[in-house]
């Protein structure tokens, strides 16, 4: 496999299946969004390393040069971290709060709690 | 003029809406304000629902940039229609949270539920309207961050864990979603839903292709609560202010299936996708592996909410098995299922919702003699359970008759059969409710006859009536929804 190339794909899986797999295993809630944010970033990269054209500069037009990466990707992430930083701040508020409800923020702790009632 | 910009408004009125609320503060204001603008969202959409009847399909092009490079909002039979039903559910339940919040949710903190309200209206319609696959996905995070906001709002502290559970495989779904389309954008580069269907064909063989597919499907499916990726509704159902509950239960999820429906149609339209990569054996077995797993799990509840959200479990089951028969009959029923059952579901769960009111609980114990002491609630109960169960006459047996008139024509007589069993496992879990209301003694020294005030019953009875009449006259929404399936099924070459 040549270098650089499509590694940088590798790494973005790599990335992906650490974040999705600290969601499913973590019972703590905080390091559940950690994984969250992991998983949603490693999507980031993906788009952003798609948007780039080998041997391609940053889209700003100027004298001499022929090739630019693709801006779109890059400017579709802005939205998707704008949308990521709101899930984040959202679900780490949602968690101040079930501490205060609960006393903990373990979720098997949490789900005993539950059953009992 | 006005009329040649009805698209984006109907994004933009209810987005500026609900800032608005923020600024008055004031609970019966925030309240009114929302009430004039669902209203006006539904006005609008039946605006352009008729525009589409007139003279086809209506395309907006946002800021005037031309599509593919700019977004352009592509308004036809199919999302016409599922704009006028958001809307129009919308409509309903924005006069009946009024008094429902007042007592579910702290009085400080009304204003900002109305807000969320609004955006998540803003974030269903504007999924409907979209011909933007990126812009999809950020129109459904609208809706499912204010979602996530409004099910943490009710007194009950499992609110909160249902809403957390919600937020952390709703993320997963939209990823998965937003995964999908940048495959897609790589191997086309476009995200323009029309533009897709027509360059899709020439690379649909590419591994990337096929694994853009397997994510937006998988992700899809978790947002519309396909079984089993369906955990995290139940909770957020029955913990969500009973106000929530009925309008995420009758939208939400419905316009999750409408997206399904565009990927799967329209974007993989030109490849026959459901046939060449099996995904329609696959959604159908699962759909009616839900179709049943929700109905008997519905069975044991004794909260009659989460009774009836394991039921729309079941229920969403017979939009996907409606979808996957990829004929007219079988798209024609996914499509008007989707109306009814939001007609329905919606009536159902604001019954719980005046029952909350009056006796602050939903478990079946607390309902013994319930059919004494709120007749007309009861009432309106058990004439929802009926379409439920797809009774003659009622909207639910329409969607039923088109689902099995579906499953023959494709010679699935086993799924035809299958779909009259899990009706009749309906049947009991209505039953439950029904006895226990009707043929069980009022606990002793309780009150006599309370109802829930007028602005909750009137509501309600909107809803069941509109299940009734819809039931008996099917014309319109048939031929609606047969119209769409025919430019659907139309988009397979």
């Amino acid at each position: 496999m040549e270098f650089p190339g499509i590694s940088v794909y590798w790494i973005i899986v790599v990335l992906m299946m650490m974040g999705f797999y600290v969601v499913i295993s973590q019972h703590n809630l905080i390091k559940k969004i950690v994984g969250l944010s992991i998983f949603q970033v490693s999507v980031f990269l993906f788009y952003i390393a798609m948007g780039k054209v080998s041997g391609g500069t940053a889209p700003i037009l100027s004298d001499g040069i022929e090739t630019y990466s693709n801006p779109l990707p890059h400017v579709l992430i802005l939205t998707a971290i704008v949308v990521g930083v709101a899930t984040t701040a959202l679900g780490l508020a949602l968690v101040v709060r079930i501490n205060d409800a609960y006393g903990t923020i373990e979720d098997n702790e949490i789900q005993a709690m539950e059953d009992d009632k | 003029m006005i009329a040649h910009h009805l698209p984006v408004l109907q994004i933009v009125i209810p987005l500026m809406a609900a800032p608005l609320c923020m600024f008055l503060r004031h609970h019966v204001w925030c309240w009114l304000l929302a009430v004039v603008i669902s209203w006006l969202s539904l006005a609008m959409s039946v605006g352009l629902l008729m525009q589409v009847q007139d003279q086809g399909v209506v395309i907006y092009e946002i800021g005037g940039w031309a599509a593919p490079w700019g977004i352009e909002y592509r308004i036809d039979q199919l999302n016409s229609f599922v704009l006028v039903v958001i809307s129009a559910i919308a409509a309903v339940v924005m006069p009946y949270a009024r008094a429902s919040v007042d007592k579910e949710v702290p009085r400080d903190r009304a204003f900002l539920f109305y807000s969320m309200m609004l955006l998540c209206l803003t974030g269903l319609l504007g999924i409907a309207i979209t011909g933007d696959a990126f812009n999809l996905f950020v129109f459904l995070e609208i809706s499912s961050l204010s979602s996530y906001v409004l099910i943490s709002m009710g007194r009950d502290r499992r609110g909160l864990t249902a809403s957390y559970r919600y937020l952390v495989l709703g993320t997963l779904g939209a990823t998965f979603y937003i995964i999908g389309v940048g495959m897609m954008y790589m191997m086309t580069g476009t995200l323009n839903i029309a533009d897709l269907a027509k360059l899709i064909p020439a690379v649909a063989e590419t591994r990337t292709i096929q694994a853009a597919l397997a994510f937006l499907t998988v992700g899809l499916c978790l947002k519309l609560a396909l079984f089993p990726l369906h955990m995290w509704l139940p909770n957020a159902y029955t913990y969500a202010p009973s106000a929530v509950t009925v309008f995420l239960a009758s939208t939400a999820t419905k316009v999750s299936v409408y997206a399904l429906i565009r990927v799967i149609f329209t974007i993989f339209g030109g490849v026959d996708i459901l046939d060449t990569l099996q995904v329609s054996d696959l959604l159908m077995v699962l759909a009616i592996a839900g179709m049943f797993a929700g109905s008997a799990v519905a069975i044991y509840q004794v909260n009659i909410k989460r009774m009836l959200a394991y039921s729309s479990v079941a229920q969403l089951g017979y939009m996907v098995l409606g979808v996957t028969m990829a004929n007219v009959s079988g798209v024609t029923a996914g499509i008007i299922h989707l109306f009814n059952h939001a007609l329905t579901k919606g009536g159902l769960f604001m019954a719980m919702g005046c029952i909350a009111y009056v006796i602050g609980s939903v478990r079946l114990d607390d309902m013994a003699g319930l059919g004494k002491r709120m007749p007309l609630t009861m009432a309106a109960f058990l004439a929802g359970g009926l379409s439920l169960i797809g009774v003659p006459l009622t909207a639910g047996f329409v969607s039923k008759w088109y689902l099995i008139q579906g499953a023959l024509e494709k010679g699935w007589w086993p799924v035809a059969v299958l779909i009259v069993l899990s009706s009749l496992l309906a049947v009991i879990y209505i039953w439950r409710v029904v006895e226990m209301a009707y043929f069980k003694d009022p606990p002793e020294g309780c009150e006599a006859v309370t109802e829930a005030p007028m602005s909750m019953l009137i509501p309600m009875f909107v809803l069941i009536a509109a299940t009734y009449y819809f039931g008996i006259d099917a014309t319109t929404t048939v031929d609606i929804a047969r119209s769409a399936a025919d430019v659907l099924i139309g988009e397979i070459k």
